[in-house]
């Protein structure tokens, strides 16, 4: 039994005084052992557990479960990334199973929907969403979609990635590398980005002098730096047969013989040696292949202890389902921030762990917590729990989450219908949705690759919900479009609003939307129906309830 | 139903209809403050420029030279028409108007990496995990945006992007980012613009059960960044993120050939704006701020990337950066002068920090946050000095200096904008945070 949290002793310290207190206490010993033991527990109800005493320590209430509409939308967005369709919202809605919440998780991580899904965050994760010089998108795309398709453990995707040598289209793990070495910086951003994805941790203040607020000391960056010192970017240029010009070929990541000691200099001037070092383990500075030996270390459970990547990637995992994770942000672990749930983290990432890192097993045991299936309705009796404001989140309902571009993109595809007429195959959808995704992208410009998006919720945005291309497709009433089709098909009116309610927000209208719907779609005049059909499905797709996943 | 059938000419009705969407939204009463003398800002023409060198510029080859020192590097001091103040030679045309600006030498702000010490220098404040500071544009926007009722446009733009965030101030109050060549993405046509009363009616009915379902903020804020953009949409204004447009209702020219060389200099192959490398828009987006500035944008933020120098410092400057800035700053602070805007509009120039006074062996300079300086000038200063100091070898404030930080050259700003200085916003935590962090306005400058 690996896991025995603090207050298992206190019990069993509280059980013995009973004892030495003599008979007459019997009742508080019965009370005693009616305590749960989360140790026994699953994993789901242990998690359940703890939160559920996160809520009786705050005096709070949760909300209530959250509708089937209101679930699946949000479980479609989370796993696969795109709202439902209107069938697939039909059917999960008309399925009566008591298990049906479950069966849809395991059928939508099936799915390659869910690939891709996985597959955008982890290529956006690893190269950022505009791509760096000499970095192919394609290559690490291929990398992940075929860790995703064959849920290869994590430990080992992480390992190939830091690992990684050779051509960027050949082994698509290399451009996460090729990525952070955009200038001859001695590694420091590949050191700086990897410590920070990989294992939840930021350290790049500690490059120059030590952590202000952790343990983290100057000398351990460079001891972490001298891991990637071996590290060669190679840019392969050919001639173009057409011009004879000479243009970029590909790229790729060698092993270079280097091992001496990392210099660096201290506030003082001081110049100091680093050797590799992970956590207090040394690796020997002739080693063949330092990042090799730096894969074996990351993933090593010595003295029980859980890696950082296990406890790194659960924590980003649960914000990713949440919008907040145990620590915030996601990738700043360590004592100077403690988590919110600490029990919960390190509960997740024990099994995690066991579960010989199985990233679907993951997601399973965090869409079927019941916090997860809260509706994003609060009440009084839990309103202070908000994390927008600056709250330690305590999961009582769930929070609502601005769509991601691509999420918004991908949905948009569904709710119009567009994903049915061919859009060509995988990598021309890709192709468009980057295309598109362009336009989002803000470069800050600075040996970090960092950017932001203007897909943050401000007029940009809304100026593209509203007059884009992409929403006049959407609203189209071609041939072939959604609107077309719902409304080509025998029916009544009423039967026809609802299924525009159903693609664009996975619900029917109550009854006093219909007929506020049904009131304003006649102002416009039989002669103007289609255009007020047009309209209110425009409506719908710009409206708040659209846009945010709840 | 006429309002959205022959919509063409009648915004009021829109506006109308905004209002009373906008209405039925509870005001934004939870972020009240104390404000006093808000009398002081309404009506005026204040303005801030705020030009962001992204990747921490060298400021130690530029405003602070230390000639005979072995940090010193290649470039020589050269005389400004402020007297007794010298800056790089590579400066020269901002160094004749330099009596309308100031350099302040002794800024010293602890955060040298370009996450934080962007978020720090925008802020004033240190990144906290639990709350969002508003950077200062969106602090204008939020004081004196909100009293310009005549405004269409949104009060903080962003050009190039990457200004940071509105945070407890609202969406409303975020940048508004767009491409240094004034273009705005997914403007309407003339169909959509037709559609969008009724659109429009239809959006209102459609996501108000939503706004109202007790779900935090954000379905709110949604509609708050839509009635702005509508706003946007929909306004003569416009015309101002066009340089070739003229609106002589807002006294909006269309930019002479002459104003637009002064500043993006054709160069002798006779292509508009070939400047070479990065940044050769930042003359142009200068010109649209101070088109923004005339509309009665109070904040504009023009973004000149390029400075992250860890190679080859001395080379890049001379021959890409320091000319386009050069170029940029003296032929604003002249086109304002001539319009008799400049003591109206405060300049402000920062990046995320310095760049280590010693030279690394790649030829460059790294991060250095502990003693660098900025730039700042118009807006009815004291203008033509230098402030504060740093040792010989530039790498700490000098003894006799004070050190200074963004929170300094954010109350200045407020100051020469008439923001009270004992301003107090609350997070959404119902802390109070104090305007630009408690800083005091600097001294020299305001006289």
């Amino acid at each position: 039994m690996k896991f025995v949290p603090k207050w298992t002793l206190a019990v069993a310290l509280g059980a013995s005084l009973a004892v030495l207190a003599g008979p007459g206490t019997s009742g508080l010993r019965a009370d005693e052992a009616a305590e749960p033991d989360p140790s026994q527990m699953s994993v789901v109800e242990a998690v359940n557990h703890f939160i559920k005493v996160g809520y009786e320590d705050n005096e709070i209430t949760p909300s209530e479960p959250a509708s089937d509409e209101e679930w699946v939308r949000r479980v479609y967005l989370d796993v696969v990334g795109r709202i439902p369709t209107l069938e697939e919202a039909k059917e999960y809605l008309e399925d009566e199973s008591p298990r049906k919440r479950s069966v849809l998780v395991d059928k939508l991580l099936e799915s390659p929907d869910y690939i891709r899904n996985q597959t955008t965050i982890w290529t956006n994760n690893c190269i950022g969403r505009g791509t760096p010089r000499r970095v192919s998108r394609r290559g690490m795309e291929k990398f992940f979609r075929e860790a995703f398709a064959k849920n290869r453990p994590w430990d080992e995707v992480v390992v190939d990635i830091v690992t990684a040598e050779g051509h960027f289209e050949e082994n698509g793990a290399v451009n996460y590398t090729l990525a952070q070495l955009q200038m001859p910086d001695d590694a420091v951003q590949l050191t700086a980005k990897t410590t920070k994805l990989f294992l939840g941790m930021q350290v790049q203040c500690t490059q120059c002098h030590n952590h202000p607020f952790n343990n983290w000391q100057q000398a351990q960056f460079w001891e972490f730096n001298s891991f990637f010192r071996q590290v060669r970017k190679v840019d392969h240029r050919k001639t173009d047969p057409n011009t004879g010009r000479q243009v970029d070929d590909y790229s790729e990541v060698v092993t270079r013989d280097f091992n001496g000691p990392v210099y660096f200099e201290k506030r003082s001037g001081l110049m100091q040696v680093a050797f590799p070092k992970y956590m207090g383990k040394e690796v020997a500075p002739d080693a063949f292949d330092r990042r090799k030996e730096f894969g074996k270390l990351l993933v090593a459970a010595d003295n029980g202890e859980t890696p950082l990547i296990a406890k790194a990637f659960v924590n980003r995992m649960w914000g990713h389902f949440f919008g907040y994770g145990f620590t915030r942000p996601v990738d700043d672990m360590g004592p100077h921030n403690s988590p919110s749930h600490p029990e919960v983290l390190d509960r997740l990432a024990e099994e995690f762990v066991d579960s010989q890192y199985d990233v679907k097993k993951l997601i399973q045991w965090i869409t079927s917590t019941d916090a997860y299936s809260l509706t994003s309705q609060y009440g009084e009796d839990n309103e202070v729990d908000d994390p927008g404001a600056g709250e330690v989140p305590l999961f009582s309902h769930m929070y609502v989450k601005s769509m991601q571009a691509e999420q918004l993109y991908d949905s948009l595809i569904v709710a119009s219908n567009a994903h049915k007429s061919g859009r060509g195959g995988w990598e021309a959808q890709e192709q468009q949705r980057r295309r598109w995704m362009q336009q989002f992208v803000v470069a800050f410009d600075t040996d970090e690759n960092d950017e932001a998006t203007t897909f943050n919720g401000t007029i940009p945005q809304a100026l593209m919900m509203m007059n884009s291309e992409l929403i006049d497709k959407a609203v189209s009433i071609e041939r072939g479009s959604f609107l077309f089709e719902t409304f080509s098909k025998p029916g009544s009116e009423a039967t026809k609003m609802q299924e525009l309610y159903l693609a664009a927000l996975g619900r029917r209208p109550t009854r006093s939307e219909a007929n506020l719907a049904q009131r304003m779609v006649r102002s416009y005049g039989a002669a103007n129906k289609a255009q007020a059909y047009q309209d209110l499905f425009w409506a719908l797709l710009n409206s708040n309830e659209f846009i945010f996943n709840h | 139903m006429a309002i959205w059938n022959n919509y063409g000419m009648k915004r009021r009705h829109f506006m109308q209809h905004m209002a009373t969407a906008a209405a039925t939204i509870p005001a934004m009463n939870f972020l009240s403050h104390v404000q006093a003398n808000a009398s002081t800002v309404a009506n005026n023409k204040k303005a801030c420029i705020l030009m962001w060198m992204g990747g921490g510029p060298p400021t130690i080859d530029i405003w602070d030279l230390k000639p005979g020192s072995k940090n010193g590097g290649e470039f020589k001091p050269i005389d400004t028409a402020a007297p007794g103040v010298q800056i790089s030679e590579h400066m020269p045309e901002t160094a004749k108007v330099f009596d309308n600006l100031n350099v302040v030498r002794s800024m010293s702000t602890r955060e040298a990496d370009h996450g934080r010490g962007r978020y720090y220098m925008h802020t004033g404040y240190v990144p906290n995990p639990t709350v969002v500071h508003p950077t200062f544009g969106s602090v204008v926007s939020y004081e004196v945006g909100r009293e310009r009722s005549a405004l269409q446009i949104p009060s903080f733009v962003s050009v190039g992007g990457g200004s940071g965030q509105a945070g407890f101030l609202g969406m409303a109050h975020a940048p508004f980012v767009v491409g240094n060549d004034g273009q705005i993405r997914n403007a309407p046509d003339k169909e959509t613009r037709d559609r969008l009363p009724g659109r429009l009616k239809m959006l209102d009915a459609v996501e108000s059960n939503f706004i109202k379902s007790k779900r935090g903020e954000l379905p709110s804020a949604h509609r708050d960044v839509y009635t702005n953009a509508v706003n946007l949409m929909t306004s003569h204004q416009m015309a101002a993120f066009d340089v070739d447009k003229a609106e002589p209702a807002l006294g909006l020219e269309a930019e002479t050939a002459a104003t637009k060389a002064m500043y993006n200099p054709m160069p002798a192959n006779g292509q508009a704006g070939g400047m070479m490398g990065r940044g050769n828009g930042f003359g142009q987006s200068l010109l649209m701020a101070r088109r923004l500035v005339q509309v009665g944008v109070p904040f504009v933020e023009v973004n000149l990337g390029g400075w992250d120098l860890h190679n080859d410092v001395f080379n890049t400057l001379k021959n890409q950066r320091l000319p386009v800035l050069d170029r940029g700053i003296s032929a604003l602070v002249t086109d304002l002068k001539q319009r008799g805007m400049l003591d109206d509009v405060t300049i402000v120039w920062m990046g995320e920090f310095g760049r280590t006074p010693r030279i690394n062996q790649n030829v460059g300079r790294d991060h250095w946050a502990a003693s660098w300086s900025t730039m700042i000038g118009g807006g009815g200063l004291k203008n033509g000095q230098a402030i504060g100091a740093t040792n010989a070898d530039g790498n700490r404030v000098a003894d006799n200096s004070k050190a200074y930080q963004p929170g300094d050259i954010w109350a200045t700003v407020a100051y020469a904008m008439g923001i009270p200085l004992n301003t107090v916003h609350t997070s959404k935590r119902g802390r109070p945070m104090k305007l630009a962090n408690g800083g005091t306005p600097i001294k020299e400058l305001i006289g």
